[in-house]
């Protein structure tokens, strides 16, 4: 079957809408505005260095690793229910995990607003105990919790289902030969379902990195992700050039953690970046 | 004078650098029954791909009934094939399936479901027309790959390793009814396979290949008895292959003895292979023979034992109805006309 | 007693996902605009939502951009990961890294990398970048939905179309085409929900008076709380949940038939 021309649509759509785009970021990170034109320089990358805004890329990374380290507790031991063969509504049940990993992520996000805020359910609740409301909202507690609630699927599924194409023959002969179940789990389940779950910290680390809308929904405006910091530049200060500057950081950091992440991942078929 | 319906011209063709055939000339008559026969990788699925027109040659040519054909597709040409693993369509039934090329040519609806009714009959298939081709054994989708090829009343029928999925008895039931249809139908079979025991049992012509190049042409009964070089005659059933000398014309030295032989036309002194087939030597005892040895191993095979008999440098294979048992020392002997004498290949 | 515990987890966790999104359907049912109290069971948001031309129109935006970037990227995609299943190993792999990296890239790069394109160009914009970056992110999936199915075809299908006499064109339409149906529905199906799911992309690539129900659920959002919200919400969860379903039991209804 000779028909690579089936192919050349997609490659001048990507070549349009991807890379050329992408070069367009890469030109303006590395140019300034100056009476004369557009000038080469550092300067954009240079300025990113500067003590403010490398607090917010700390901040960025620091939220995103702890909604990681939470969404990894709290999964790892719901993957493994799912991959155990008790329930007899298993397909149901991990269905009811992809469902929100479909649903708008925005909408996720807002039903926290209603929960959390001064007039929400959970402070009404309080108040209906008798104690006195608390400042839920538009906190550094509520942006992990958005980040965790929107991510967890993402941890869960990956470790799933790498868990459930485990080989029950692997943990019999293990058990066969004299390993009891701590041990099992410890010398032969946790080092099979790496792969799982490096994808699933990759998926959840990922987009808690450069998410803009949690932190403006849930943190009001208060605690200015990375995400947030390139929105600014865009949408309200205008300036390109170091907004660029920004997102060509975050996507190296991000491209290359995924790059050291999938090699755990055999599985990826001809795909990772390296 | 049969015709030539196929003929292969100084064909050859490269993947990537290797060369998969080699100046390949070969010419297929009409109505014989033709088996490429050899190892995997010796290029036998390629010549056949080549003839199906599924791959082009780098050079040469493919002439079908005397006219050039080697830049036709395959759906312009009057061969058909039955494909490894039938590569029967999954969407399709039973009847759709064999329909399909009836269908193509825009044949008459009638017509067709009279020729695909046919054609199940054919096959011991009647009534399975609406069956999916999921619910089929191996040996039944076997059935359907040719039922499917054959309604299209091909000249040529192409057939790549066609029974390799089958277990060995319905292996063995479909070699005798494949030779039956092909002999009935008169249609002209090319047969691929790796197996020598097929191919001997249902061929007219065997051509063995190795390494892209032809080795040897012939009839079962000539590769048997008459293999060209020890490739051959290592492939095609099982033989002993021992390195000897010509002394001169009809007499050979292997194994630090003499022999009296019936080959000649090797120079004096000319180093050769030596190929003897395990149920062509005789057990006898020590003291009749001039080459003797000691029992190693015996099997027992059904028919026959086979034993390993050790003599000094060499191990002798021998098939035998009498058995001796291990440890035993006992003669081997050897007439003439079991001796083949063989050019050294060079190996390369 | 194990089992209980993990039942007990697993209730809580499910609880965890699915509790907001319950409250937040059932507050949308609720009379009044109070997010604490029930005041009894009303329509009243999303009749508002009916009379809201700024939603209505968002709406519209928001079906014909998924409906017509699923349609266009499934074209390009299926026909594309035809020709990548073909390619050579190493030409193969270089393609496919290209796939993947919009996947892979985070939405906001994505997103503002187009808008600059697009000012480059300068292209106004509004309801055709909009699509143009709908498209361009669901091309991959396409693909990624259609290659498995590729290779899971019996690779002499093809030939074996042409032996019979098929011309390379029929043999496409005919055996490969329909063999691979059900990737290209499910990536049609996935890039149809992706579009309505999506909102950082089109929030850089969009311009002002064009707007799609994430963006203008974002800047209602971003006001503070409003309960038509809740009847959006409602209403696209109940979409989404529906799509789903409609995509599981058709995998699920192939999977019976393989089986039989």
């Amino acid at each position: 079957m000779k028909n690579k021309w089936l192919t050349y649509p997609y490659l001048v759509w990507m070549l349009i809408f991807i890379f050329i785009p992408l070069l367009l970021v890469l030109f303006f990170s590395l140019t300034v505005r100056t009476p004369e034109g557009l000038a080469f320089s550092f300067e954009n990358f240079q300025r990113f260095f500067e003590p403010i805004y490398l607090r917010v890329l700390l901040r960025s990374v620091y939220l995103a690793l702890i909604s990681t380290i939470i969404c990894l507790v709290l999964g790892y031991p719901m993957a493994m229910i799912l991959a155990g063969n008790n329930f007899k509504r298993k397909n149901v049940m991990v269905f009811l995990f992809v469902v929100p990993m479909w649903m708008n992520f925005l909408l996720r996000t807002y039903a926290w607003m209603t929960l959390l805020e001064r007039q929400g359910l959970l402070n009404t609740f309080l108040s209906f105990l008798g104690l006195p409301p608390l400042n839920l909202l538009y906190t550094q507690e509520a942006v992990v919790l958005g980040m965790v609630y929107n991510f967890l699927p993402f941890m869960v599924l990956p470790i799933y289902s790498v868990l459930s194409k485990i080989d029950r023959q692997l943990i019999e002969a293990a058990a066969d030969l004299g390993a009891d179940q701590v041990t099992i789990f410890r010398r032969v389940i946790f080092p099979l379902s790496l792969p799982g779950v490096m994808s699933g910290i990759t998926m959840v680390f990922m987009p808690a990195v450069t998410t803009f809308v949690i932190s403006r929904l849930l943190g009001g405006g208060q605690f200015t992700l990375i995400g947030n910091l390139i929105e600014q530049q865009f949408l309200f200060v205008g300036d390109w050039h170091f907004g660029s500057a920004i997102s060509m950081v975050m996507m190296v950091i991000i491209l290359l953690s995924i790059g050291v992440l999938s090699r755990y991942d055999k599985e990826h078929e001809g795909g990772g970046l390296w | 004078m049969a015709q030539n319906i196929i003929h292969l011209v100084n064909v050859s063709k490269n993947y990537n650098g290797t060369e998969a055939l080699r100046n390949i000339n070969l010419y297929i008559r009409k109505n014989e029954f033709l088996t490429l026969l050899g190892p995997s990788g010796c290029g036998k699925t390629t010549t056949l791909r080549i003839i199906g027109g599924f791959e082009a040659p780098d050079g040469g040519e493919v002439l079908f009934n005397g006219v050039n054909i080697t830049s036709v597709p395959p759906y312009k040409r009057r061969v058909n094939t039955v494909f490894q693993k039938y590569a029967l369509f999954p969407h399709l039934n039973v009847f759709e399936n064999i329909a399909f090329g009836l269908k193509i040519k825009k044949m008459d609806k009638k017509l067709i479901a009279e020729k695909v009714h046919n054609i199940l009959g054919l096959v011991n298939l009647s009534g399975f027309e609406q069956r999916e081709i999921d619910s089929l054994s191996g040996g039944q989708q076997q059935r359907v790959a040719i039922a499917r090829a054959l309604v299209n009343e091909p000249e040529v029928l192409l057939l790549d390793e066609p029974l390799g999925a089958l277990d060995l008895k319905l292996r063995q039931e479909m070699q005798i009814e494949l030779k039956n249809m092909q002999q009935r139908l008169g249609i002209t079979f090319v047969y691929v396979t790796h197996d020598q025991e097929e191919a001997l049992s249902m061929s007219d012509t065997i051509v063995v290949m190795k390494e892209g190049s032809i080795q040897q042409i012939g009839s079962p009964i000539d590769i048997y008895n008459e293999p060209k070089n020890s490739f051959v005659a290592d492939f095609i059933g099982e033989s002993n292959i021992v390195s000897g000398i010509m002394l001169r014309d009809y007499l050979v030295k292997f194994a630090e003895t003499t022999f009296e032989c019936v080959d000649h036309g090797f120079k004096e002194n000319e180093p050769v292979d030596v190929v003897i087939r395990p149920e062509d030597i005789q057990v006898v005892p020590a003291a009749e023979s001039k080459l003797q040895g000691e029992v190693s191993a015996v099997t027992f095979k059904g028919v026959h034992y086979e034993m390993i008999v050790q003599n000094n440098s060499t191990r002798w294979k021998i098939q035998s109805t009498a058995m001796a048992p291990v440890g035993a020392k006992v003669g081997l002997q050897i007439l003439p006309e079991a001796i083949h004498i063989m050019k050294k290949v060079t190996v390369k | 007693m194990k089992h209980y515990l993990k039942k007990f987890y697993a209730i809580l966790i499910y609880l965890f996902l699915y509790a907001p999104i319950l409250i937040l359907i059932i507050f949308s049912f609720n009379a009044s605009k109070s997010r604490g109290n029930w005041s009894g069971f009303s329509l009243h948001w999303y009749f508002e939502l009916l009379q809201d031309r700024q939603i209505l129109n968002a709406l519209y935006n928001t079906m014909m951009i998924a409906v017509l970037s699923a349609v266009i990227a499934t074209l390009i995609g299926t026909a594309a990961a035809i020709g990548i299943h073909n390619m050579k190993k190493l030409k193969k792999k270089v393609i496919m890294n290209l796939t993947y990296l919009p996947v892979v890239n985070p939405d906001i790069v994505t997103g503002l990398s187009l808008m600059i394109l697009f000012v480059f160009i300068n292209l106004r914009l509004g309801f055709l970048s909009l699509l143009l970056a709908h498209i361009t992110f669901n091309i991959p999936y396409v693909i990624l939905s259609v290659l498995p199915k590729l290779k899971q075809l019996d690779k002499h299908l093809y030939e074996a179309a042409l032996d019979l006499g098929a011309t390379p064109l029929e043999a496409y339409r005919k055996v490969i085409l329909p063999e691979i149906m059900p990737g290209v529905v499910t990536g049609m199906l996935l890039a149809f929900t992706l579009s309505l799911d999506d909102f950082v992309i089109s929030f850089f690539t969009t311009g002002s008076g064009v707007s799609t129900l994430s963006i203008t659920v974002y800047s209602m959002a971003r006001r503070g709380i409003n309960p038509k919200i809740n009847a959006i919400s409602t209403i696209l969860f109940l979409t989404v949940l529906l799509l789903l379903m409609i995509v599981n039991i058709r995998m699920s209804g192939n999977h019976s038939k393989k089986e039989r």
